[in-house]
């Protein structure tokens, strides 16, 4: 952890918005504790796309939900920090928290159909957001409201506007999320898996107007995905999770083409890619949990040594700003068979 | 599936106290009307100089009005109500189950028109209908079980069509279909097995509410005939003689409410249970 | 179709004017006036013995509905469906019973596409005690030997489908489809729900499959490039109407209908350096299902008057290469 702080001060001018440490996330359900996030640590800069990729199961989705401590009522957060600007948001009070959520941090769902309200038209629930965080009137707010509307690529705002959630398509609506996310003028936006349940024609429409968006409006934004396609488009770092634990973290460059962590070799080698080729084999997947503390991949990877089943890697420098855990470090290239 | 079910139903019970004593009553007063035998006295064993005996050493319930010893009447009583009310349970849960799964899976006319029968069967007076029925039939437990029976199967068929309806559009189902399952073997085989959790969480509440039928129509005097005796009858007859012998309301009332409360106790568990979370 | 170079013996498939339609819940409660979803409308393809043919097409392109009603799950409005030269697409359920073994499928959803109130064994077994193959001792051999050939073990036999990830389910659902030895598998999306790490294993399992023992499948899903990858031919449907089909080089070398460009064009490589998202037209058009004309007008950047009024047939562009537009 020491080696990631020095990485980042060295970047110097590029201030950090969000830094994640150790973060440890349980579930406690009737059947005991479920460890969803051992150990977790990322950093976004101001104004950055940030990607996270991760298999399902990988603890992505629930690590970003403790950012604003959302989670279900048997969800707990056992350990580390999250500082947002310099605070640390575990440490707030819920009046505080609330300050932040929807204000400085928004969140965009992968489901927009339940995230909205179904008996309210869009009009009304978008002003009702933009009032909450801005001091207008509602005439203002509704004005407001129209402008977003327009911003996000809905070329009949006004008939939108007077719409129910339902009567809108996926895009539709996926839109208008994040129009609403945007209408507080957030520092950061966390978008989860924003486009899994689109058409890939409209995933790609709604993709470049994300980016559209953080680069006018200097935003940060998290990325969750599972599609390593959907990071290589728009994040310009990411961070890999599997089993709880985040193996690799670097600028997308680094990942895609100098992959460190042999799952991420692995991940990157079993995408189906543009041209001929034949789908790469990925190994067996342990179902078996692996509940002690050692390194989530080790079932699966070859390269595994004596030293990998005695304890947990830490993080090793690859270069500046990629990080792996492993602990080969760097020395190795997974080779498909 | 099956094994969990189990295991579901042990870590659900753990937490719910209420259920627990629910599922106790229930075993204890099952016991005890199946072993009603053992009781030394007879039910039926008039006595004239015992006469309305509040609850003592000799009799722990009392005597009713024919000095007949209480606590074996209720044991008695309630293997007559308990037994009107399992039994009408099985009926209706059997007509239920065939005409909703039926209506669900064949859906369009089919459906339509077992809907529409139950629509119209649901809203007549039920219980004018079982006083106007029982008149014309022997009265007796046999016919009360057919009559509740015959009567309460709606909402469990409209509840097991809706899950036929919710289960026939899973993929197991349609590929059964398409690889030429035939129709009564996807009924059976997939759609039933997949819905029990829900059917055993209506036919716990049914029983409840056969028993209290059952209890209504005897009080009114429709069914077992003198001097056998279900609560309801009891209860029908302690009437007269509520001002100078109040225990005798109150023993039988106790029990119904106990039997009837503990039934939907254990369907609330039940249903939290099988729940998905 | 109309493809000279193929003889008519080498089709196992051959679907013509292919319409299935739903009746929609009435939207206005006191109109009787039934309204009709057409999911499919006037479909028509044909699959070679052996090959494996892709069905590409987004949400409501009606390529599930077409695999089931080949599959005779829906019966068809209208249009033809032969198998192997005889018509199945009305056939009565009695005797399409030799056809429903030769003819198995495997879903997309790995969590309901298996019973979960049975056992493996019982899952695999059904099928074979459905047609009435072997006896009770050889299906459970059976059952057991196609296990191993899906690469699960023996003692997997006896436990039920929640036990399992959802790769190995899959693997389930192909042991299962093999055990009445068919010669003709849809596919329905069978990779979709899969993590990235277990697709591959399963594609890679379905062509083994394919080689050893000559089956032919159709392959169903709204992923381009992996549609692109497995199959030897492909079609895209959009709102229920085949707009392309060619092989798979063609297809994606020279797509020739705007909007088999515009779902090449959404492909998101993943590689940091090649950049696509900048040069993807904002398309404000939705989904809709006019009355007349091209389904794809709406959103189709080339559109004219004749593009709104009338449809355009499919047509053979180049050889081998049919497509619905009238810019061809």
């Amino acid at each position: 952890m020491n080696l990631e702080k020095e990485t980042n001060s060295r970047q110097g001018e590029n201030e950090i918005l969000l830094e994640v440490k150790n973060l440890q996330v349980s579930f406690f359900t009737e059947a005991g504790e479920v460890r969803a996030v051992k150990d977790a640590d990322f950093t976004v800069k101001k104004g950055e796309f940030f990607g996270i990729v991760g298999e399902s199961g990988s603890g992505k989705s629930v690590a970003t939900k403790s950012f604003l401590r959302l989670g279900p009522q048997n969800c707990r957060i056992k350990g580390g920090s999250i500082e947002f600007e310099g605070r640390d948001i575990l440490k707030l009070d819920s009046e505080e928290l609330r300050a932040i959520r929807g204000k400085d941090i928004s969140i965009i769902f992968q489901d927009s159909l339940s995230a909205l309200n179904p008996v309210y038209t869009i009009g009304s629930k978008l002003t009702e957001v933009i009032l909450r965080h801005n001091q207008m009137t509602k005439q203002e707010g509704r004005k407001r409201a129209v402008e977003l509307l327009t911003a996000v690529g809905i070329t009949e705002p006004e008939k939108c506007m007077k719409s129910y959630p339902h009567e809108l398509s996926g895009g539709m609506r996926q839109r208008v999320m994040i129009a609403m996310a945007m209408s507080s003028h957030p520092k950061m936006i966390i978008a989860d898996e924003p486009t899994t349940a689109l058409d890939v024609t409209i995933q790609a429409q709604i993709l470049k107007l994300l980016k559209r968006l953080q680069k006018e409006s200097g935003m940060s934004v998290v990325l969750i995905t599972h599609d390593l396609g959907v990071v290589a488009q728009t994040c310009s770092r990411m961070a890999v999770m599997c089993g709880g634990y985040v193996v690799e973290e670097g600028t997308a460059e680094d990942i895609f083409y100098h992959p460190s962590h042999p799952y991420t070799q692995a991940l990157i080698a079993s995408m189906p890619k543009t041209g001929g080729g034949k789908f790469e084999q990925f190994l067996e997947r342990d179902v078996s949990d692996n509940s002690g503390s050692l390194c989530p991949f080790l079932s699966r990877c070859k390269y595994a040594c004596e030293e990998c089943e005695k304890s947990l890697p830490g993080f090793a420098k690859i270069s500046e700003g990629h990080i792996s855990r492993c602990h080969k470090g760097g020395t190795i290239s997974w080779e498909m068979k | 599936m099956r094994e969990n079910l189990w295991k579901n139903i042990r870590l659900g019970f753990k937490t719910n106290k209420l259920a627990v004593a629910g599922a106790a009553a229930i075993v204890i007063l099952t016991l005890a009307a199946v072993f009603a035998f053992l009781y030394p006295m007879d039910p039926n064993q008039i006595s004239v100089t015992d006469r309305w005996l509040w609850p003592c050493q000799a009799h722990p319930f009392g005597t009713d009005d024919m000095g007949r010893d209480y606590l074996a009447r209720c044991l008695y009583g309630g293997r007559a109500s308990l037994a009107a009310g399992f039994m009408a349970m099985i009926l209706s849960t059997f007509i239920g189950i065939v005409v909703g799964s039926v209506s669900g899976f064949m859906g369009g006319a089919v459906d339509a028109v077992l809907m529409r029968i139950v629509d119209a069967l649901m809203s007549l007076p039920t219980f004018l209908i079982m006083v106007v029925m029982n008149a014309y039939l022997e009265p007796g437990l046999q016919n009360v079980v057919l009559i509740i029976g015959f009567l309460t199967w709606m909402n469990i068929a409209r509840i097991v069509r809706g899950e036929t309806i919710a289960v026939n559009q899973r993929e197991y189902v349609i590929y059964a279909k398409i690889s030429g399952q035939k129709k009564m073997a996807v009924i059976v085989k997939h759609i039933l097995p997949n819905i029990m959790p829900t059917i055993i969480v209506a036919a716990t509440m049914n029983i409840a509410n056969a028993i209290l039928m059952e209890s209504a129509l005897s009080f009114f005097g429709m069914g077992l005939r003198p001097p056998a005796a279900s609560w309801g009858s009891m209860l029908s007859n302690a009437q007269g003689y509520i001002a100078t012998a109040p225990y005798m309301a109150f023993f039988p009332g106790l029990l119904i409410l106990i039997t009837v409360i503990s039934f939907n106790y254990l369907g609330e568990a039940l249903r939290k249970v099988f729940e998905p979370k | 179709m109309g493809n000279e170079m193929t003889r008519q013996e080498d089709l196992l498939i051959e679907v013509k004017d292919l319409c299935v339609h739903f009746r929609r819940k009435a939207e206005d409660v006191f109109s009787f006036k039934p309204s009709w979803l057409r999911a499919v409308d006037g479909v028509n393809f044909s699959i070679k013995k052996g090959e494996t043919f892709g069905l590409v097409g987004e949400s409501g392109s009606g390529k599930s509905t077409i695999g089931k009603a080949i599959l005779r799950y829906h019966e068809p409005t209208s249009g033809e469906i032969f198998y192997d030269g005889t018509e199945i697409g009305h056939m009565k359920e009695k005797d399409l019973m030799p056809f429903r073994r030769k003819m198995q499928s495997i879903f997309q959803d790995p969590y309901s596409s298996l019973d979960p109130s049975r056992t493996v064994r019982e899952i695999i077994c059904e099928p074979m005690e459905i047609h009435r193959m072997y006896t009770p001792a050889e299906r459970k051999e059976r059952a057991a030997e196609l296990l191993s050939v899906v690469g699960l073990k023996q003692e997997d036999l006896t436990k039920y489908p929640h036990e399992f990830s959802g790769g190995q389910r899959q693997r389930i659902s192909i042991a299962r489809a093999l055990s009445v030895h068919p010669e003709f598998v849809v596919c329905d999306e069978p990779i979709s729900a899969l993590d990235v790490s277990l697709q591959a294993q399963i594609v890679n399992m379905l062509e083994d499959l394919q080689d050893s023992r000559g089956l032919t499948y159709l392959f169903i899903s709204h992923q381009l490039q992996v549609v692109q990858k497995i199959c030897d031919n492909i079609g895209v449907l959009y709102l229920g109407s085949m707009m392309e089909i060619s092989s798979s080089e063609k297809l994606y070398g020279n797509p020739l209908h705007p909007y088999t460009k515009m779902l090449i064009a959404s492909i998101l490589p993943p590689d940091p350096k090649n950049q696509v998202l900048d040069d993807i037209t904002a398309d404000v058009g939705v989904q809709e299902r006019a009355e007349h004309g091209c389904k794809f007008h709406n959103r189709c950047p080339w559109c004219t008057e004749k593009c709104k009024n009338e449809t355009p047939a499919l047509r053979e562009a180049e050889p081998g290469h049919f497509v619905a537009c009238w810019r061809y």
